[in-house]
């Protein structure tokens, strides 16, 4: 089988994701998808050409969208550095149909690569319906590359594709056919030559040598410098340069060349596309005239992310009981089966007790990404940084912090990644330091969870919106007093596209919530289910033979039944305590004391650190071990509106909202944000503000309360 | 005059830009180009932002950015 390695290049919002998609599921199997390097997306196809009886492996790599080989923001230079560096066979760039001339500037940059190529014209059916008529044929011969009309939604031209890959893989290299205005050409042509007359070694064909030369372009320069025929090459340049600078008026190379890029592009959608009719964006503008409105968008906005949460809560409910019944009949079940022993108990009381508290969430988790999700991909969020800039530049934020800050309502750690899309390195510090406000979709279990021990199940859904958006106005502060203090500095511009509406296929938001789910099931079978039973084990052992002897004599002694069962849970109490997790707990007890929290919730916090949803499980194992006063209360959320007061139960939610997030997002973070240093910082700062915010509300609740 | 001055609705015609290097590359990517056209489509409130379409691509951009970008409005 023959292996092609194909990069998938391409400007934002041109759907590659979802031309990834329509290829793999045509008829192909998806080898894997797993993001190895999260920047970059890989997966392998088998194709077989059905004329020649051939199998390929088409291995395809998705860049992040760029509209510009000029690196701007991080995630831009992925795809430069994939693109230039990078070992591959072709080069796939995806265009938009709808806006082929603003697409065809990023397409002659490739050219200018002088890779192998296909142009793929994407979204060709949106095209024909905004009445845009596209001539394939003449694009590819004015570009030189084969250019096929594709439709990810409607499945159109994808077996085209699979033939144009194969068919340029197995082809020749073309040397780039970007044309440029005469006066560059003449340049060209005197450079070209020059090389023909010394019959200069070159491993790319003169021509690109030239241009390489005439665009500056280091590398080019590094490599030429060292060969005795430089010292003739400088003068042609010199002069070749001199010649370009007088006829454009300007000394700056690559905004000469920017001009040229652009009338070729230009002059190229001129001579290939025709427009039947001006039905086009009125879908949009009439969408924008109410979503964006000056004074009635922003309510939208948080009706929006309100009823999100509601239905996140509401509709998360209904299989939220089932799910718990079966765990609870399953931990009875190996109960029953392995006896009231050890084994029993590290089973029930600690591997299923601990997964099963974290799978209950399953389907809030569900729900709120599906919602995110669907926001990304409908083209609602670049619109609500549009909204949002002015208010959210006043606390020193980029209205772009707000894409990685409301996917932080989700995950941390794609968060932390989408931080990139700013160009300022400020900026993205800035935003990196109050992702962690934002609660993630695995704090969300530790919410409902108290909520529903505390506030009833009556207003959830609003209590969550208020704790979210409590979260949100935290990071706001917290990101002024940062920017005025910490991170000063210039603003990075505001420039950005806003994508047309569209209606995102079901599929595409399916993979991502289906994705999402996968890795928080994941989690719950390996790190949850290993740190539930590490909870177990701590908080079991070691063995209290000498306080369990005394406690069975007095058990034995006793006449009633009552007697009985409070000295045995008088006795659970001991021994949790004497535990090395109620060691653990009791150490740290001092720091925690004054927020109110006793020692389990100590611990609960502390495993946290490990992942958000093992502060569900550990309290779940802490108190289903604990204190069952009466077999009827089984339940975690009775248990815990038992035993902690009110304060204390608010004030660990708030230190919940702002602490240090899970070990895989701060990993993440000190990446993205450059350093072990930050982590530090981080930690610091987190806790500072938790610390105090906690204690700040622990004790005014509790004057309230009191009086 | 500047972009900024122009209010919703109104159309012209791009004369020079005046950014850094990579603002300017930036926005040349999205096609705000010398010579093109564009026409304002939108603020948000106080004028903080604005949205402008140039060859069927819709743009926001701060009120900052849009003082660096020299226009002549197109009476229609």
């Amino acid at each position: 089988m023959d292996k092609i390695t194909v990069v998938l290049a391409g400007q934002p919002n041109v759907g590659k994701s979802s031309l990834i998609n329509a290829i793999s599921n045509a008829k192909l199997k998806v080898g894997n998808f797993a993001g190895v390097t999260v920047d970059k997306m890989e997966l392998d196809i088998t194709y077989c050409d059905e004329k020649t009886c051939r199998d390929y492996m088409i291995h395809v790599v998705d860049l992040p969208g760029t509209y510009s080989l000029v690196d701007y923001t991080q995630e831009e230079r992925v795809t430069k550095d994939a693109l230039l560096e990078g070992d591959y066979d072709l080069i796939v760039n995806v265009v938009d149909s709808t806006h082929l001339q603003r697409n065809l500037l990023l397409t002659t940059e490739l050219l200018e690569l002088g890779k192998k190529m296909v142009v793929v014209l994407n979204m060709i059916d949106e095209a024909q319906n905004e009445g845009i008529e596209i001539d394939e044929k003449q694009l590819s011969v004015i570009l030189g590359v084969p250019c096929v009309k594709t439709s990810a939604s409607q499945k159109i031209g994808i077996k085209e594709l699979e033939e144009s890959i194969v068919k340029v893989a197995q082809g020749k290299e073309s040397p780039s056919k970007v044309i440029y205005s005469d006066f560059i050409e003449e340049e060209i042509a005197r450079i070209l030559f020059f090389f023909q007359m010394r019959k200069y070694q070159s491993g790319i064909p003169y021509r690109q040598l030239a241009i390489n030369l005439l665009q500056e372009d280091k590398q080019t320069y590094k490599e030429i410098h060292d060969d005795p025929i430089w010292i003739e090459l400088q003068h042609t340049i010199r002069e070749a340069l001199e010649h370009l600078y007088l006829h454009t008026g300007t000394k700056d190379i690559k905004e000469i060349f920017a001009d040229e890029h652009f009338a070729f592009a230009k002059g190229a959608k001129m001579e290939v596309m025709s427009r039947k009719s001006m039905r086009a964006k009125n879908f949009t503008q009439k969408i924008d005239n109410l979503l964006i409105n000056k004074y009635l968008g922003i309510p939208i906005f948080f009706l929006f992310m309100w009823i999100l949460f509601q239905l996140t809560f509401e509709v998360g409910a209904i299989p939220m009981d089932l799910i718990a019944a079966s765990f609870t009949w399953l931990g009875d079940s190996a109960k029953s089966v392995l006896g009231d022993g050890l084994l029993g108990s590290l089973v029930a009381d600690g591997m299923i007790a601990g997964v099963g508290s974290v799978m209950m969430f399953l389907p809030n988790i569900m729900i709120l990404f599906f919602g995110i999700a669907l926001l990304e991909t409908t083209g609602y969020m670049s619109r609500v940084s549009f909204m949002l800039d002015g208010f959210f530049h006043k606390f020193g934020l980029h209205g772009k912090s707000f894409i990685p800050l409301v996917t932080g309502f989700g995950c941390s750690v794609p968060a932390y990644m989408a931080a990139r899309t700013l160009k300022n390195e400020r900026d993205r510090l800035l935003t990196l330091f109050i992702i962690g406000f934002m609660s993630c979709g695995a704090k969300l279990p530790i919410y409902v969870l108290f909520i529903g021990a505390f506030f009833g199940d009556q207003n959830a859904g609003n209590w969550l919106f208020l704790i979210y958006i409590v979260g949100a106005m935290l990071g706001l502060i917290s990101a002024k007093i940062l920017h005025l203090y910490v991170f000063k500095g210039e603003d990075e511009p505001f420039v950005m596209e806003m994508p047309k509406y569209r209606l995102p296929s079901f599929g595409l938001i399916w993979h991502t919530v289906y994705g999402q789910s996968k890795s928080y099931i994941k989690k719950a079978g390996t790190f949850i289910l290993a740190a539930s039973m590490l909870v177990w084990f701590a908080s079991n052992y070691p063995k209290q033979d000498v306080l369990e002897e005394a406690y069975a004599t007095k058990i034995e002694l006793s006449q009633n039944q009552e007697d009985k069962k409070a000295l045995s849970n008088e006795l659970n109490k001991k021994v949790l305590e004497e535990s090395y997790l109620g060691q653990i707990g009791h150490a740290s007890e001092w720091f925690f004391a004054p927020l109110g929290f006793d020692w389990k919730m100590s611990i609960a916090l502390e495993t946290g650190l490990a992942a958000k949803e093992v502060v569900v499980s550990t309290l779940g194992v802490l108190y289903s071990l604990g204190d069952e006063i009466d077999e009827n209360s089984s339940s975690l959320q009775e248990q815990l509106k038992k035993n902690i007061p009110l304060p204390a139960a608010v004030s660990f939610i708030v230190f919940v909202m702002i602490y240090l997030p899970c070990f895989a997002a701060s990993m993440v973070f000190a990446r993205e944000a450059g350093g072990w240093k930050y982590l530090l910082y981080l930690f610091l700062f987190t806790t500072t503000v938790a610390w105090l915010l906690s204690f700040i509300v622990y004790n005014v609740m509790k004057l309230i309360i009191g009086a | 005059m500047v972009l900024s001055e122009l209010q919703k609705g109104d159309r012209a015609t791009i004369i020079r830009i005046n950014a850094e290097p990579t603002l300017k590359n930036r926005l040349n990517s999205f096609g705000v180009v010398r010579g093109e056209s564009l026409r304002v489509k939108g603020c948000s409130l106080a004028k903080q932002t604005m949205e402008i379409e140039v060859e069927g691509t819709l743009l926001a951009l701060r009120e900052e950015e849009a003082k660096k970008i020299e226009v002549e409005k197109v009476v229609e």
